[in-house]
């Protein structure tokens, strides 16, 4: 019988490049998280950020107080804002049978199951690097992927991120911003 | 010397400024500084003062009452260093054995 | 022995420094936030009224000081702040402005803390309460960002006070108490706080703050007990040869000794203002415990994770958290751990050459007294930040386990390397 560590937790292992908010987003869902009452750990893969490269972080949302301090191997939901990892890395590997796993990328959610072969779990696809480009005009799509995840997987309120997006950001970029994340998650395919 | 650990202050810290006065050097001496007031500038016209200024006992006593001056050695402290007869310009203070 | 002198004359600041401008923190009502290790203890920081922060800038410690920086910079504390050119001025600064009367603090990590290495004792040896916060990391060569407890473990004979810290809540409200205990009259030695780099140091995690004037009722105003004032000249730090030095030496070791006392006096009290409270050491589940592990900051957290899934399956263990270690509590942990059967320590520092490792030496000492002695593992792990998963923590049990079948261990071991 596998011994379960993390009873009671919601893990979450973001994939993305050096540069691209993985470490912001996670920590924006963290605090969204925070703010609903729960007890969260939001750290990144740790050490000096180098732009492009690989980067993961992680994220662990529990009613009480989180005990467990180690990166995350099983993960409940995995969220990957770079559409060309996939072809370099396993980005699903470890995520639960029952689990989510939320790409920002061109393909379909059958595509993407093809491609990874997986067979089990949910599977949520997302252009955020189109509406991206379009709504804020740059390469950002770490605010897109994290609203399709959100409303996709319910770990956190989608109003709550929203929130938190907003009030980091005051002004012109957190409403834009929005604009992109009410889309994202509008535009969201679950399969 | 030979105070308990609780007896003494904190860390080694001493409380009690000056009290290396309560340390008489004197002890030390095996030579003494011997001073021929001739040529002695301090004597002859108020000046110089090198052996005092470098004396690092402190122990070169001079002083200056109705327009006399005196000079002379506080043996208490005198360790015989032999700095004052070293500085001085016109030779006039020599080393004796004790 | 103590010259008590009043706040007014040494005071380096004329008010109280906790800020008065309105907060800025989003959060209007809540007095929880999501913070990292490093930002809980800038934060606590803030909150004690420090006269001075003299500290250099290292990884992974470096948002301590980004963050106190900009509270100075927008006029928040009222902090002396003084960017020095290395570790070695950071801790000698603190050590002048400390002996003048001023609460002080610094933080490092890893090569600073070991450049500030001959200026710890200085600290200690004055018996100056300067608090540092350290963020646990791997010491060169090869060069290493990551956690490990190399560094502050080798500091382990300075004499400064140390504590270990699981959690970011923890590292906040330790920071508050450290100072407390460092300058209690009976101890008035320097403390580290330490907290394991990235794994703590950049973890955001719920903290609970407390309000400014409840730290500041609660911590109150350092009172110096032998303090450097041009109206009342002192000698600090003079030369103590063989006639004073080991005198000197055994104050300092009985003032180690009173943390004790002091840390349990000061957390009771926190403990009335914050309802939380931690203790010298913690133990979970110990009590019907055949196999007890052993270890402190974040392996500690894991390892309760793994006790709770060891115990679903029916095997007796539990864990002793401990949270000083400097001064080791030898006989209390001793007759916690005499009815265990086995002890499995777990550490983050390689002593080469050394018979065991630091922290299973002091257990194996504790436990040599009991009339039973346990049987003692000591597993090395996670060095320079090698991740140490639940796993790594279940292979050192079930290793003990085997070994206490056989009724005999070795010395130590690695756990979680290649080999």
């Amino acid at each position: 019988m596998a011994l379960d560590f993390s009873k009671g937790i919601i893990e979450v292992r973001w994939h993305g490049r050096g540069g691209q908010g993985v470490v912001t987003s996670n920590q924006m869902m963290g605090k969204a998280a925070l703010s609903e009452g729960n007890y969260i750990q939001a750290f990144p893969e740790f050490g000096p950020e180098r732009t492009g490269a690989p980067v993961k972080a992680f994220l662990r949302i529990s009613k009480s107080p989180i005990q467990l301090y180690a990166q995350i191997y099983q993960p409940n939901i995995v969220i990957c804002i770079d559409p060309t990892l996939i072809d370099v890395m396993d980005v699903s590997e470890g995520l639960k049978k029952d689990g989510t796993l939320v790409l920002n990328t061109q393909m379909t959610p059958e595509e993407t199951r093809k491609k990874l072969g997986l067979k089990t779990g949910k599977v949520v696809t997302v252009d955020a690097k189109a509406i991206a480009m379009q709504i804020l005009g740059r390469p950002f799509y770490n605010m897109p992927t994290l609203a399709a995840a959100v409303k996709t997987t319910g770990a956190v309120k989608f109003e709550t991120v929203i929130n938190e997006v907003v009030s980091r950001y005051p002004g012109k970029v957190g409403e834009l911003n929005k604009t992109a994340m009410e889309r994202a998650a509008s535009e969201a395919k679950v399969g | 010397m030979s105070k308990k650990f609780n007896e003494i202050p904190m860390g080694g810290n001493i409380l009690e400024p000056g009290s290396a006065m309560q340390y008489k050097t004197g002890g030390w001496r095996a030579e003494r500084p011997k001073h021929t007031p001739d040529d002695c500038l301090w004597l002859k016209n108020g000046t110089c003062l090198l052996c005092w200024i470098f004396c690092p006992d402190n122990a070169v006593k001079i002083a200056e009452k109705d327009g006399k001056r005196t000079y002379a050695f506080d043996y208490d402290y005198c360790k015989g260093c032999g700095i004052c007869a070293n500085e001085c310009p016109n030779s006039c203070i020599e080393m004796e054995s004790e | 022995m103590n010259v008590p002198i009043p706040a007014s004359k040494w005071r380096v600041s004329d008010e109280m420094t906790a800020a008065t401008k309105s907060s800025k923190t989003t959060e209007s009502s809540s007095n929880i936030e999501g913070l990292t290790g490093d930002a809980a203890i800038a934060r606590a920081l803030k909150q004690c009224d420090i006269d001075v922060l003299s500290a250099y800038p290292i990884t992974p410690q470096t948002i301590i000081v980004e963050d106190y920086q900009r509270f100075f910079a927008d006029g928040e504390v009222k902090t002396k702040v003084i960017p020095v050119e290395s570790e070695h001025s950071a801790m000698s600064a603190c050590i002048g402005a400390s002996a003048a009367g001023a609460r002080v603090a610094t933080t490092s990590a890893s090569a600073g803390l070991a450049l500030m290495w001959e200026v710890l004792y200085c600290a200690s040896g004055l018996r100056l309460p300067i608090v540092l916060a350290v963020a646990n990391r791997a010491l060169s060569a090869p060069i290493n960002i990551h956690n490990d407890w190399s560094d502050s473990y080798g500091a382990r004979d300075s004499g400064f006070i140390q504590m270990y810290c699981q959690s970011c809540q923890e590292a906040y409200d330790t920071t508050i108490m450290s100072f407390k205990i460092a300058e209690n009259h009976s101890v008035l030695l320097p403390a580290m706080v330490c907290i394991d780099g990235f794994i703590l140091s950049h973890n955001v995690e719920h903290v609970e703050l407390l309000p400014d004037e409840v730290v500041r009722d609660f911590i109150g105003i350092r009172d110096p007990a032998q303090v450097l004032d041009p109206d009342k000249p002192i000698t600090i730090g003079p030369i103590c040869f063989t006639d004073y030095y080991f005198e000197v030496k055994e104050q300092q070791d009985r003032a180690m000794k009173e943390v004790f006392r002091v840390y349990k006096e000061v957390e009771s009290e926190f403990e009335k203002i914050s309802g939380r409270s931690y203790g010298i050491y913690e133990t979970y589940r110990t009590k019907d415990a055949d196999i007890v592990l052993l270890t402190h900051s974040s392996p500690a957290g894991t390892a309760k994770a793994v006790v709770d899934a060891l115990r679903d399956r029916g095997e007796r263990v539990g864990l002793l958290r401990l949270k000083l270690f400097r001064p080791f509590p030898a006989a209390e942990i001793g007759k916690e751990l005499a009815s265990a059967k086995a002890v499995a320590v777990f550490e983050k520092c390689l002593s080469f050459g050394a018979a065991a490792n630091p922290l299973a030496l002091e257990v194996r000492t504790a436990l040599y007294e009991q009339p039973k002695r346990p049987l003692v593992t000591d597993f090395v792990i996670g060095l320079g930040g090698r991740d140490v998963p639940p796993t790594v923590i279940v292979e050192g049990y079930n290793k003990t386990k085997q070994y206490l079948e056989k009724g005999k261990a070795p010395f130590y071991e690695t756990l979680g390397v290649r080999k």
